[in-house]
C-alpha cells in the first residue's frame, strides 16, 4: 500500500462534543485511520462509542477537537462544502420518507454538487444516475413516491443516491438497522461488490458482527473505553479486541463460533454424536435447554439416517430411547432428568 | 401531462380573470370587460372608469398577492420539513401589524379616519410605512438569530415565539385603546385587495417580481432542503447562506404583501399542498412556477365570491381565503390523499 494516497486518512484525530465553552469532550481516543481505494470498512462498536460522531467528523458535519482528517490528501478545513461532496457521499439515518418526492427525483438529487445552478441535469448527469440505479437494481420502482416503499427498498434508494453523487468514498450510517434479514445480506453483499468492482471506498458503521466479519476487509472497533482497535476481522478476534469492545458484564465473545452466544448457564453435560444439519441444530437446541455439548459423557444422543428418516437416539444408564423429532428429544430429555432429581 | 395542466390552469385563470372584472355592484358584460381591456375605447365611460380604476388594479393585487403568498408558504414548508408552514410563521406578519397598530392606535382617530375617508384603508401610505417597517424589523431580528442558530426546527419555533410576541404586543395595546381605534385596526385585519393602485401597484408588483425571481433562482436550494439537513450539507449545500437567502425572499414576499393588503391567511399554506397535489412533484423549479398558476387561480375565485355577486355587500379577502382555505388544509390532512407532507 505504500506510496499510494489514502482516499480518507486522520492524523491524530479526536471527534467527540463540545460540552460548554473549554469543556471537550473526546469520545474514541486518538484516531490515525487509513482507508483505501475498494475497500470496505466496518466500523463496529456498542451504543455511544462514538460511531456516528466519527462518521459526522470525516463527513465535515462536525467539527474535529484535534487534529486532521485529509480526503485524497486535502485536508478537510481547507475544502469547501461543494469539493467535500464531490469526495464523500452519505447514507444517514434521518428520514427521508416525503411524501412527494418520487425515486428517481431523490436519486437525481445526487447529482446536485454536479449540475447547473438552477439543478438542471446534463447528460453526464443522467448518465450516472442510470449507472446508480442500474448497480443497486432499484429501476422497478423508479415511479413510486419515497413513502410508499419499504425500508430495505428504502436504503438501496439511498445508497443510489449516494452512488449518483459520484464519489471516491461512500459512508453509511447503520445501514441494515430495521432491515429483514435478506435484503441486509443484499446490501451488504451489494456493498462488497460495489467497492471490488469500482474501486470506491466504502465506511459503514453497523451493529451486524455477522455480516461485518464476512463481508469487511478491515474493522475500525471502537468501545465505550477509548480503546480503538483496527484490523482484519479474524486478527481482531482472535487478539481479544472484541471481547474487550463489547465487555458487559456476563457477555462474552465465543472465539470459536464467531459469536456473542446468548445462554449462558450450561450446567448439564451431553454427547452429540452425528453430522450435518440435523446434529448442527440439535446442539443449538440443547444448548437453549442448558447442555453442554462435551465428548465421553454418561448421557448422549446419536443421530441416526440410516433408515431414510431422521432419529434421535438417547442413550444412557444402558437404557435407550429413540425419538422422531427434536421435539420429542427435548420432552424425553426433560422426563429422565425428573427422574433423576426424584 | 404538464402541459395539458398548465394550459387548463392558464383557460381556468383567463376566465376568473374577466368575470372578476365583469362581477361586482354594477354589472357589466363579459364582452365588454373585453373590450374595454383590449381596444382604448368603449361606449360606456363609466363601465371604462370603473374597469381601468378600480377593478382591473384589483385583479391585478389579487394575481400578485396570489403568486407571492403561496410562494413563500412553499418556501417556509420546505424549509422547515412541516406542512403546516406558511407566510406567517417567522412573524413577519405580525410585524407588519404591529406596525399597523402603532399607527392606527396610537396616532389618534383624526388622522387615521381621515386616511381611511381619504385613501381607503389599504391604500394609505402611512399604513404601507408603518407596516413594512414593522416586516422589516422582524424579518432582520429573525434573520440575525438565525445566522447563530444551527437547527432549522428551532428557528422555526423562535419565529413562532417572535410573532406571539408581538401579536400580545398589539392585544395589550388594544386594550387600552378606544373601542372605535380598535374597529379601524379590526378592519385592516381583514384584508383588503381594493385600494391598491397606480403607483402603490407598480411598487407592490415590483417588490413581489423581485421576491419570486430570488425564490426561483433558490430552487436547486430548496430541493436539496427536501432531504433535511444533514443530507442538504452532505451534497455541498451551506444550510446557513441557504436559509438567509430563503428567509430573505419569503420576508420580502409577505412582508410586502401584508403591508399593502392587510394579513391575509391560508393561501400560503393551502396552494403548495394543491400544487403538489395537481402536479406530483417535488422539483421547485416546477412547483414554484406552479404555485403562482393555482394561488392566482385561487385568490381571483376568493375575490369573485368576497363581491357576492348580484348584491351590493363585499365581503373582506381574510374571510373568503379562510373559508375556503380550511377545507383545503382538511382535505389535505384527511382526505383521499391523506397528508403526504411536504
Amino acid at each position: 500500500m505504500a506510496g499510494k494516497t489514502p482516499i480518507l486518512h486522520t492524523d491524530n484525530l479526536v471527534v467527540g462534543y463540545q460540552a460548554g465553552k473549554k469543556n471537550a469532550k473526546g469520545v474514541a481516543g486518538t484516531l490515525n485511520l487509513n482507508l483505501y481505494a475498494g475497500e470496505l470498512v466496518c466500523l463496529l462498536g456498542p451504543n455511544g462509542s462514538g460511531k456516528s460522531t466519527l462518521l459526522r467528523t470525516i463527513a465535515g458535519l462536525q467539527p474535529s477537537l484535534q487534529g486532521t482528517v485529509k480526503l485524497d490528501g486535502e485536508e478537510l478545513t481547507q475544502l469547501k462544502p461543494t469539493q467535500i461532496a464531490k469526495k464523500i457521499s452519505l447514507v444517514l439515518t434521518d428520514n427521508v420518507r416525503s411524501g412527494n418526492l418520487d425515486v428517481y427525483a431523490l436519486i437525481s438529487l445526487g447529482r446536485y454538487p454536479h449540475s447547473g445552478w438552477l439543478g438542471t441535469l446534463s447528460e453526464e448527469d443522467k448518465q450516472a444516475i442510470d449507472y446508480a440505479i442500474k448497480v443497486t437494481g432499484t429501476s422497478e420502482f423508479l415511479n413510486r413516491k419515497m413513502d410508499s416503499l419499504s425500508d430495505g427498498e428504502c436504503q438501496k434508494v439511498m445508497l443510489a443516491r449516494a452512488i449518483a453523487q459520484d464519489t471516491p468514498l461512500i459512508m453509511l450510517d447503520e445501514p441494515t438497522a430495521h432491515l429483514d434479514l435478506p435484503s441486509r445480506i443484499q446490501l451488504m453483499r451489494l456493498l462488497h461488490q460495489l467497492a471490488k468492482e469500482t474501486g470506491k471506498a466504502i465506511l459503514i458503521s453497523t451493529h451486524e458482527l455477522d455480516l461485518a466479519l464476512q463481508s469487511a476487509d478491515f474493522i475500525w472497533l471502537m468501545s465505550s473505553g477509548s480503546h480503538f482497535a483496527a484490523g482484519l476481522p479474524e486478527e481482531l478476534i482472535l487478539n481479544g479486541a472484541f471481547q474487550q469492545a463489547f465487555d458487559k458484564d456476563g457477555i462474552e465473545f465465543d472465539i470459536a463460533t464467531g459469536t456473542f452466544p446468548l445462554h449462558q448457564s450450561l450446567a448439564k453435560a451431553i454427547t452429540v454424536e452425528g453430522t450435518g444439519a440435523a446434529a448442527f441444530w440439535t446442539k443449538k437446541a440443547l444448548n437453549r435447554k442448558g447442555y453442554r455439548i462435551l465428548a465421553d459423557q454418561e448421557q448422549s444422543i446419536i443421530i441416526s439416517t440410516e433408515t431414510g428418516e431422521t432419529l434421535w437416539i438417547v442413550m444412557q444408564n444402558n437404557e435407550s430411547g429413540i425419538c422422531h423429532s427434536i421435539t420429542e428429544l427435548l420432552l424425553l430429555l426433560q422426563d429422565s432428568s425428573n427422574k433423576n432429581l426424584e | 401531462m404538464n402541459k395539458l395542466k398548465v394550459s387548463l390552469l392558464l383557460f381556468l385563470l383567463l376566465a376568473a380573470f374577466l368575470l372578476d372584472v365583469a362581477l361586482g355592484s354594477v354589472h357589466i358584460p363579459v364582452k365588454e370587460v373585453v373590450r374595454v381591456l383590449f381596444t382604448p375605447h368603449s361606449d360606456n365611460a363609466t363601465w371604462t372608469y370603473i374597469i381601468e380604476k378600480i377593478r382591473l388594479p384589483k385583479a391585478l393585487t389579487a394575481i400578485i398577492v396570489g403568486c407571492g403568498l403561496s410562494v413563500s408558504g412553499l418556501q417556509m414548508q420546505t424549509l422547515f420539513r412541516n406542512p403546516l408552514a406558511d407566510p406567517s410563521v417567522l412573524g413577519i406578519t405580525a410585524g407588519a401589524s404591529l406596525g399597523v397598530a402603532l399607527v392606527m392606535l396610537s396616532a389618534g382617530s383624526i388622522t387615521t379616519i381621515y386616511t381611511i375617508q381619504a385613501l381607503g384603508i389599504s391604500g394609505s401610505w402611512l399604513i404601507i410605512l408603518a407596516a413594512s417597517l414593522g416586516a422589516a424589523l422582524v424579518m432582520v431580528l429573525i434573520v440575525s438569530l438565525s445566522s447563530s442558530l444551527k437547527d432549522n426546527v428551532v428557528v422555526l419555533i423562535v419565529g413562532v415565539m417572535i410573532g406571539n410576541i408581538t401579536l400580545s404586543v398589539i392585544s395589550i395595546w388594544q386594550y387600552f385603546s378606544a373601542p372605535e381605534l380598535i374597529k379601524d385596526y379590526l378592519i385592516w385585519t381583514f384584508g383588503s385587495l381594493g385600494g391598491v393602485t397606480g403607483n402603490q401597484l407598480l411598487i407592490l408588483a415590483v417588490v413581489v417580481l423581485a421576491g419570486l425571481l430570488l425564490s426561483f433562482l433558490s430552487s436547486k436550494l430548496l430541493d436539496a432542503l427536501l432531504l433535511g439537513d444533514n443530507y442538504a450539507r452532505s451534497m455541498g449545500l451551506t444550510v446557513k447562506r441557504a436559509r438567509l437567502l430563503i428567509i430573505g425572499s419569503t420576508s420580502i414576499l409577505a412582508g410586502g404583501i401584508t403591508a399593502f393588503c392587510g394579513p391575509i391567511g391560508f393561501i400560503g399554506i393551502a396552494v403548495p399542498h394543491l400544487a403538489r397535489a395537481i402536479f406530483q412533484t417535488s422539483s421547485h423549479r416546477i412547483l414554484i412556477p406552479a404555485c403562482c398558476l393555482i394561488g392566482t387561480l385561487l385568490m381571483l375565485c376568493c375575490d369573485i365570491i368576497a363581491q357576492l355577486p348580484g348584491s351590493q355587500t363585499v365581503l373582506p379577502i381574510n374571510v373568503i381565503t379562510a373559508l375556503i382555505g380550511s377545507p383545503v388544509v382538511i382535505w389535505i390532512i384527511a382526505g383521499p390523499n391523506k397528508l403526504r407532507g411536504f
